[in-house]
Parts: C-alpha cells; structure tokens; sequence
C-alpha cells in the first residue's frame, strides 16, 4: 500500500518534471513576496506590479530598450499645443482576455474607479493630473462627469489635464492608469482578480494562483499583439528569502531572480558566466532629519553630520552592491536630470565637518547629545547604521545610539515625527524629478522631516506649470540646491538593482525604471 | 518494617537535615559536573574579565578587514564590518549567559511552583490553572511584546519578562504532568495521613522529585531562550547595535557560511560547549538532589 | 477517567475559546500601526475609506460583536493583506500543507528521538550514550536558520540529491521534513533520556532488576510508560507548535503552509488573519493538551483527574 502510493508520487513527479521540459517558452521568475493582490487600481508593491504589466496594458506601453514611450492599446496620440490636451486613439484590435473590444470607456470607467473615494486606492495621486482628479478624489466634486475625459467615439478618448504634465505620457505605463473590465469588477467585486474570475487586457491572462506557491500565466491568444509574443507561460514564484532564490537559481528552477543575497554579491561579481546582472535605478538611500528636534534642529550639525560621512567607503565595504554614492538627493538620469554633487568628496570635507560643529557650539562632539538613529529591522539597514555611527564617532567625536523597530511600529514613529534621524528609501513612481522633490513640500504627506520652505515649495509649484524641459531642470537644480543646504535629507546612495538572470533568457533588457515587458522576451 | 512506613519515617527524620550540604558533598564525586562547572565559572570570568584589559573594542571596525579569515590579530576571524569576532563573541557571552540563565531560572520556578500547585490540587483547580496557561498558549507573542515595548519601553527587566513569558509555561506543563503521577504514590499519601501541611508537602516532598525532569527541561530552555533573544531584537526588545548576543552572531554568520564559515562555527561552538557544561551540571545537580539517590 | 470527565473537558472548551478571543480580538488593537499604515502616506480620506470598507470606522465594542456574529457563522471574516481571499480560505489551503510537514517533521522526531534518547538511557555513560546526546545537544545550539541552509547547500547544491525548494514532489518533503524534525527530536531524545534515568532509580524497577529481568525488558515493558511522562507533556505544546510554527522551515524551503502567516500577519497587522491563526493554535493547543491528559492516565493508572 504504502509503496504504491511512493510509486505514484514518484510517477507524478516526474510527470511534472517532463511537463517542464516539454514546454521550452515557460519563464519562471522570483517575484519577492507574495502579492496582495492583481488589482491595478489598488496594488501599491513591488511584486504585484511585476505580474500587472505583463496582465494589463495601459495606453501607451514602454520600449524597455529606450524607455520611450510606444503605442500599447492606443496606437497613436496627440498633444494640443498649450500640452493640456491628450487625444488618443484606440485600437481596433485591442480585445479583452474574454474578446470583448477595449474601448475608450473601458478607460473612462477604470479611472474614475481609480478616483472614487470608495475605492481608496492609495495611488489614486496618479490620476490627479486629469482636470478635476484632486477634487473629486477628494470628495470636494460628486460629479464624475466634471472630470476631463470624454469619449467621443469607442476607438477616441480625449484627456484634460490639470497642467501640462510634460511626463504624463510615461506615466500612462503605470498599472494604476491600466484599464479594468467594468462588468468583471462590478460583478464579482473585491473577488474579481481570482483566477476563475478575472479578465485582463495585456499580452497574458492569470491561469493559476495558489498562494505563496506560484502565480501562473498564459499567452492570451485575443492581445493585439499576440504573434509578437514568444512565451506560452510565464511562472511567478513568490520566494521571500534571497538565499533560496539563488539556491533555485543554481539549480536552474529559475531564469530570473528578484535579487541577490547581499554577502553574495562579491561571489556572483567574479562569475563570468554572465547571469550577474547590475544596473542603477531610480531610487534613493537616506536619513531623514527631524528639523524639529534638538540638536538636529541645527543646521550647521546636520551639516557637519552629512559632511562627515564617507559615502564611497559605505558603498564599496557595507553595502557592496555597486551603489553610487549620493551626493545628491534625486538620482541621476532621472526624466533627463542630472543634479550636480553638492557634497565634496576629498578630504576637505572631514575638516569643514569639524568647522562647522564648532560653530554650532560644538567643539568635537563636546556637549552634543547622542544622535538617535532609528531604523526598521534588517541586517542591511543595521549595517549601514553601525558603520555611520563609527565614522561620525571617529571623524567628528560625535555619540550616536542605534535602535530598530519592527515595520510598523517603525511606521507610526516617522509618522508621529518622534525621531530624531531615521533611516529611508524611495523609489520614483514615474520617470520625472517631481516624483523625489515634491515629496519635501510644506505639508506633504511624505514629509517627515517635518521640514518647510518657502522659497522650496515656489520652486516646485513652478516647476510643474513650466513646459520647456530645460527650465524645468534648471528648477529642479535650484531645489537640489536648497536641500542640500538645508539638508532636512541625508542622502547616502543610489540604489542599483542586482539580480542573476539566465544566458537562456532573450529581449530582456537593463533600464534605471527595471521594466521589462514580457512580450519580448524569448527562451533560446 | 514496611516499606512505607520506612519513608514517612524518613520524610519525618530529614527534617533538620542539610539537603544543601548533603547535595553539594555528592556533586563534588561527579567529575563531569565539576568540570561542567569549573568551564561556565571560567567563561564567566573571561566574559567579564578580558575586555577590562583588552584594547581592541567590540565595535571597532575595520572596513578594510572584511570577513578575515582568524589570524593572529584577529583569533577568530572578522565580520562583514571587520569588527573581531572574539570580542563580539566575549560581550556577547556576558548577554546570552546572562540572560539565558537568568530568564530560565525565572521561567523554571514560575513553572515548578504553578505546575506542582495545579497537579497536587488536582480536580478543578487543575482545569482552570491549565485552562490559564492554554489560554496565554494562545496570545499572539509579537503583539504581547510589541505593548508592552509601548508601555515600558525597552529596558532590560523587559527583555527577561519577555523571555521568561513563553518558557514557563511548558515547564509548567511538565512538572504538572510528574506531580500528578506522584501525588498518590505512597510517601505523599503517607505524609498526608501523618498530618502534614500541604504547603509543605508540595515544597518538600513533591518539587525535589520533579527535579530530575525539571533540570533536564531547564538545560534545554538555556539554548532557546539565548536564540529567542535573536527573535526579540528583532522587534527592538533586547541587545542594541552594535552590541551583539550569541544569537544574532549565529544568525548572521549563517548569511556569510559559504564565504566565512568561522562567523558561523565559532558562535555556533561557543553555545554548545556552554550547553555541554549546563548538561553535564544538570545530569550532576539532579542525582544530587535526587531524594531517591540518597537513599543509596 | 471518566466520560463525564471528557465531555466536561469538551465543554469547558467553549467559554474558553471565547475568552481567547476576546482577549487576542483586544489586544492586538492596542499595538501601533493598523493595516492600513504603509510607507506611502495615505491621505485621510482615503484612510477613512479603506476603514469603512472593513467596517473599522465603527466603534471596537460593534467591530466585536460583529466579529462574534460571523465567527459564529464560521466566518473568518476576509484578510487585510490577501484582498482577495478570506481568511477561511487562507486556513483551508495552508494548514494541509502544515499537517503534512509537522506530522512528517514529527515522525522524524519522534522515531529519532525515543530511540536515541532510550539508548542512552539504557547504558547510561558510554558511548552509547555520549553520541547520540551530543548530536542532541547540537540540534539544540544550531536552530533550523541553520540546519535548514546548510542541508540545502549539502544536498540539495552540492551533491544535488535533493531539490533545494519547493512542495510539489515526495523529494521536496524531506529537507524540510528533516530541518523541522531535528530540533524537536534533540528535545525529545534529552527528555526521554532524563525520564528514563529518573525511573530507572524507582523502587519497582528495582524489584524488578532484582528479579532478574533484562535491562531492555525493563525498559520496554515497564520504564518507558512512566519515564516518557515529560515527554508526553511536552509534546502537547509541541505538537501544535510544530504544525503552525514552521515559519522558518518554510521561508527556508519556500513552502506554502500557515507558518508564516502567524509573523506575517502579526507584521502587516492583517487582524482578521491573526485572530483566525490565533484562535487555530489556540484549539490546537487545547485539543493536544487534551490528548496529551488522557495519555497520561493511559500510561500510568495512578493518574487521576477528580
């Protein structure tokens, strides 16, 4: 009895094993962590957006090589002169996953629904560039039909926006902007993104989600594009710890990984089978300073704080990945800005440091009181942490105390300002500058460094209204500038993003954004 | 004389006996134990005595000494900052040592006392102290430790309340389990029948023969409560960066096994021989102790 | 023991439950954060909203009753997190998984740690007795974060016997299986050892010795029913621990049981996802406990619940 039910377990599992290798075009990627859910409207992570790209299809979609924008379900557009008009034309041939033909209303509803307060997406900023989009998410307008989108025909969708947004084309590839099914959501409610339920407009449907398992998809036979696609499937594995990635890697159960164990990044580096892939992304390393409490309320000591420490070292010996130190606040080749280093390199610093601490009354670290430094539990978080704490201690004579907090405990006290330096990342939401520098607005939600400026907030109000690409940057300059002085942010790094991807795998390329639509991938 | 009447006459006679002195003369004969002894003794004196005299830091990095292999500078190796390891591994003992004995201790007497008063009481008494325990079984840790961090802040008492909060309640369990076997053997019914109080029957006669399975669980609780610790400074309760304890050292050398292993081994060596030593003083403290044992 | 014992014991059980219940349901609101609180700072409409769409605008006193009203029901209620899946969803398809890994996990240890643990017991103070208590005392020192690791890099990297991860095949059990049962059969092989020795001094053991049976006769027939008494406590809380607290198992080997769910959403503060898991433990531990209490009076007649 129990020999036979081994036999057959053996024969199912080769049985499963053959299947595998019977269907080359099958892409088995780790995905980080479970995702919350497939809702375009309501996701926020990481994971989930991966899965949605390759689900849906906005208007536009995105060329991975040039990251400029290319026809996705509209197949051309155009812009009115004062850049406040969007006419888009849509697709004959765009269908849903169940055949039904996307329509320009298919837009209209889905991005009201991203709008309605009673969805309460946490994205729902995304659509306030449309005409009227703050106030009736805000629930100052009940009238939806206020918003700019009109639909004059099925295949035309005309959007106003609230200023001329020179980045809202990119923005459209953003899965919050995607396109719903309105008779699937509004039947099945908050179950409509389950396998047996969901319909879906991009280039895959979802075949299969077991939780914590896998999530499988299908190449949808009814996408515009479908000859252009090479896979049949795609496999997303929601694996949370980075060493039973790679582990799965080795053995070849994966083509692509979500990251790299940070102690095995020197390894992989020297690997020169070429699976080791690096590249910089849009995100930033920093602390936030609590203007608010003492001593830190001191801008000559956070000065002194930020001067004293040595990036390069923290790059190269903690966290090891290849990051650019930031000497800067926005990351660089973000929508074409480069912002200047404002914080020096050489030696000088160390010495300038010790000069300006005086001059706050606090000749090497003498009657300064311990800086605080709070982080969210992590080993990578500590690390950094410890090895600041020792420059500032040697460079300057200034204590720190280090202390950690689980995730939202961590939350409620940046929220709550009861800090007085706490560690931070932020990844752009979109290819633009805004996306880093809007956040140190006076009253920005994001804000907690409980910071204001005046001539700040000008700068980035200006900015937004401004059309020409040039003076715009030259705005973001002038704000880099000001933070940097003002230093409510300490930058450390750029992040960069690592992860092992198979030889196997073609189409696949590097960009800062890290979006790589499926649809053009391929298996050798 | 019968058997029985034997032991109530003893259970009578040892009264004004020394258990204490009679206990330690019979650890004294057992190598094992001494030994096992004589080793904590000696890391307690090394955890507390060297860095008084040693120049080097626990924190002191070195970032161009990264996972260095043990060398004569460094006996035991770097980390991933270059700090050395033998110094994190001596300020770590004084933690997990220190903490390890002292939350189990806490834990082993709230559970002796509560698990012999419920099985010696027997009936309904046991049913709701054991219904107790099922019931704080059941609270979700990481919130009990995430209040009471709101409430208390995170100091060191809180560390062991933490710590010694899960572990006695198993300890409980068991010496509950042995009372209930023993409480109607013959010497505890002969001592009731002589009169004695029950306080004293629980405290004299029930408790030093649970011992040989208490100190058994009370070796094993050492080892995890110094890795519950790893689990507790993850929540923010317990060693502070750059501080380390055994079990974060553990925890991160497991991260670095391929490419360091030492950062691994040597944290990993350090537990066990501490555990060894508990266990061979354990095994010894119980035939010590052991009522039946003296009567050899 | 009685039945009227037993269904007393059963009986008992309901004004329990409620009691955890209640107590979790309050508690895990007092801590900070909510499942709303993310990195992104929501606005507070948009916070009002998420609230109203679990009904947690309403006072706690009405979120509770409202709770008791489909817990009744057997509802669970649906999870923060997992937007579209309800909690008795989440249970239904993870806890198999966790049956199966801690039951394997528990055979291992169980087979594992009486043998070794009556070995020693039976020739105390040879070698027979120092090995398998050393292995004992380094499955203590070295927790699963470890063990797990350095078997998948042995035999699942290296000699490339074994998958590395996963939970589809008879293969993908075993690392796992073996992770998990080796912490516990360290435990049990110590206790079975200690329990045995203890008994081993006992006055009828030694009438029994004096009668001239052999020592392992003495061991199966009469030693091992009293001396695995702390074994058997033990095994009460460890039983459900080892279903439901695999976390690390299975993060380690990927593996989609309820482990992780019990850090997971006590860290996202999924509260509908920690009381149904809470409350899960809580009728593991009572039903174990209660095995565990017919045991004993199974094994050694002298024990009495009155």
């Amino acid at each position: 009895m129990r020999r036979s039910t081994l036999l057959s377990c053996l024969a199912f599992s080769l049985g499963i094993s053959k299947l595998l290798f019977a269907t080359p075009q099958v892409l088995n990627i780790g995905n980080g962590s479970e995702p919350k859910d497939l809702d375009p409207h309501t996701v926020t992570g990481v994971p989930e957006s991966q899965i949605i790209q390759n689900l849906f299809e906005g208007l536009v979609s995105k060329d991975p090589q040039t990251l400029k924008p290319v026809g996705g379900v509209a197949e051309s557009w155009k812009v009115s002169k004062d850049g406040r008009t969007y006419i888009f034309k849509i697709r004959k041939n765009a269908k849903w996953s169940n055949g039904d033909p996307v329509t320009s209303q298919d837009f209209i509803f889905s991005w009201k629904r991203l709008l309605d307060p009673q969805t309460a997406s946490e994205y729902a900023y995304q659509g306030y560039y449309i005409r009227g989009g703050r106030d009736f998410n805000l629930g100052k307008v009940k009238d939806s039909s206020q918003l700019g989108l009109k639909a004059p025909s099925p295949e035309t969708l005309e959007v106003v926006l609230e200023n001329p947004t020179p980045y809202f084309l990119s923005l459209l590839y953003h899965h919050s902007l995607y396109p719903v099914h309105q008779t699937t959501v509004q039947k099945h409610q908050m179950r409509w993104t389950r396998p047996e339920n969901i319909v879906s407009n991009g280039p895959f449907t979802l075949q299969k989600w077991e939780m914590n398992k896998v999530i499988s998809l299908q190449k949808s036979p009814h996408h515009w594009d479908a000859p252009q696609v090479k896979l049949e499937g795609v496999n997303y594995y929601p694996i949370e710890k980075p060493e039973t990635e790679e582990k799965l890697f080795q053995v070849k159960k994966l083509h692509v990984t979500g990251t790299v164990p940070t102690e095995k990044i020197a390894y992989w580096t020297k690997d020169n089978s070429g699976v080791f892939r690096r590249h910089p992304y849009l995100g930033t390393y920093f602390y936030w300073m609590n203007v608010t409490r003492p001593p830190i309320n001191n801008k000559l000591v956070r000065k002194a704080l930020a001067l004293a420490i040595d990036r390069e070292k923290l790059v190269k010996f903690v966290v090891k990945g290849g990051q650019a130190p930031a000497e800067f606040f926005t990351p660089p080749g973000i929508g074409d800005f480069h912002p200047k280093a404002l914080l020096p390199k050489d030696g000088s610093r160390i010495a300038e440091a010790k000069k300006l601490l005086e001059q706050a009354g606090f000749p090497q670290g003498k009657g300064l009181p311990s800086i605080e430094i709070l982080y969210n539990t992590s080993d990578a978080h500590k690390k950094i942490a410890e090895a600041i704490q020792q420059m500032w201690k040697e460079n300057l004579g200034v204590q720190a105390t280090l202390y950690n907090q689980e995730w939202k405990v961590f939350l409620d006290t940046q929220h709550s300002h009861n800090y007085m330096v706490s560690r931070a990342g932020w990844i752009a939401d979109y290819n633009d500058p805004n996306t880093f520098l809007d956040m140190l607005t006076t009253g920005n939600g994001n804000n907690h460094a409980a910071w204001s400026n005046t001539s700040y907030d000008e700068l980035i109000a200006k900015a937004a209204k401004e059309k020409s690409p040039q003076k715009r940057n030259q705005l973001f300059q002038k704000a880099e500038e000001i933070l940097l002085e003002e230093l409510p942010v300490l930058p450390l790094y750029i992040y960069t993003r690592i992860y092992l991807l198979s030889t196997d795998v073609q189409g696949w390329y590097e960009n800062v954004e890290d979006v790589h639509p499926l649809k053009y991938v391929s298996l050798k | 004389m019968s058997e029985i009447m034997a032991q109530s006459q003893s259970i009578v006679n040892e009264e004004g006996q020394s258990l204490w002195a009679d206990a330690w003369f019979r650890l004294k004969k057992n190598h094992l134990a001494v030994l096992g002894l004589c080793f904590l003794v000696f890391e307690m004196m090394l955890f507390f005595g060297v860095p008084l005299i040693s120049t080097v830091g626990y924190e002191a990095q070195n970032l161009e000494l990264t996972l260095a292999a043990p060398s004569f500078q460094h006996w035991l190796g770097t980390d991933t900052l270059g700090r050395d390891l033998f110094q994190r591994l001596l300020y770590g003992g004084r933690i997990s040592l220190t903490v390890g004995i002292l939350a189990s201790l806490v834990s082993a007497i709230v559970g002796v006392i509560y698990g012999s008063v419920a099985g010696f009481l027997g009936g309904k008494i046991d049913g709701f102290l054991m219904r107790v325990v099922d019931v704080l079984y059941a609270l979700p840790f990481i919130f009990l430790v995430i209040i009471l961090m709101v409430y208390f802040g995170r100091n060191l008492i809180l560390l062991f309340v933490a710590l010694g909060l899960t572990q006695w309640l198993t300890m409980a369990r068991i010496v509950r389990g042995q009372v209930l076997s023993l409480r109607h053997k013959e010497f505890i019914e002969a001592a009731k029948s002589l009169g004695i109080r029950q306080r004293k029957i629980v405290l004299r006669h029930l408790i030093p023969n649970t011992l040989g399975a208490v100190i058994v669980y009370l070796t094993l609780t050492v080892p995890s409560v110094i890795l519950e610790e790893a689990f507790l400074s993850y929540l923010g309760l317990g060693v502070q960066a750059p501080m380390a304890s055994w079990g974060t050292l553990i925890k991160e050398g497991v991260d670095v096994m391929d490419q360091a292993p030492w950062l691994l081994f040597f944290p990993a060596l350090c537990l066990s021989t501490t555990l060894f030593s508990l266990n061979f003083l354990g095994d010894g403290l119980r035939d010590a102790l052991d009522p039946k044992g003296a009567k050899d | 023991m009685s039945l009227k014992y037993l269904l007393g014991r059963l009986a008992v059980m309901v004004p329990v439950f409620f009691l955890v219940v209640t107590l979790v349901f309050f508690m895990i609101r007092f801590a900070p954060g909510g499942p709303f609180s993310s990195e992104k700072s929501v606005s507070p409409a948009i916070l009002k909203n998420l609230e109203a769409k679990y009904h947690m605008d309403e006072p706690l006193s009405r979120q509770y009753l409202h709770y008791l009203k489909d817990l009744l029901h057997g509802d669970l209620g649906p999870s923060f997190k997992h937007a579209n899946r309800t909690v008795n969803e989440i249970i239904a398809e993870a806890l198999p998984v966790s049956l199966e890994l801690g039951l394997l996990s528990l055979t291992w240890a169980l087979m594992i740690g009486i043998c070794a643990g009556g070995l020693a017991a039976l020739k105390p103070n040879t070698s027979w007795d120092y090995i398998p208590m050393s292995f004992a005392i380094l499955g203590i020192c070295l927790p699963t974060f470890v063990v797990g690791p350095v078997l998948v890099l042995v035999f699942g990297v290296w000699l490339q016997w074994l998958p590395v991860a996963g939970w589809e095949s008879w293969q993908d059990r075993v690392l796992p299986s073996l992770t998990l049962g080796f912490a516990y059969a360290a435990y049990i092989s110590r206790l079975t050892r200690g329990g045995l020795m203890e008994i081993r001094m006992q006055d009828f053991i030694r009438t029994a010795r004096a009668k001239g049976l052999s020592e392992s006769d003495i061991l199966l027939k009469h030693s091992l029913r009293g001396g695995l008494l702390p074994v058997i406590s033990y095994l009460g809380p460890a039983l459900a621990g080892i279903i439901t607290g695999a976390l690390v198992t299975e993060t380690i080997f990927n593996i989609p049981g309820l482990g992780r769910f019990f850090i997971e959403s006590a860290v996202n503060r999924d509260y509908t996802v920690v009381m149904g898991t809470s409350l899960l433990y809580f009728t593991l531990i009572f039903v174990c406990n209660f095995l565990v209490d017919i045991f004993y009076a199974l094994l050694d007649p002298r024990v009495k619940y009155v």
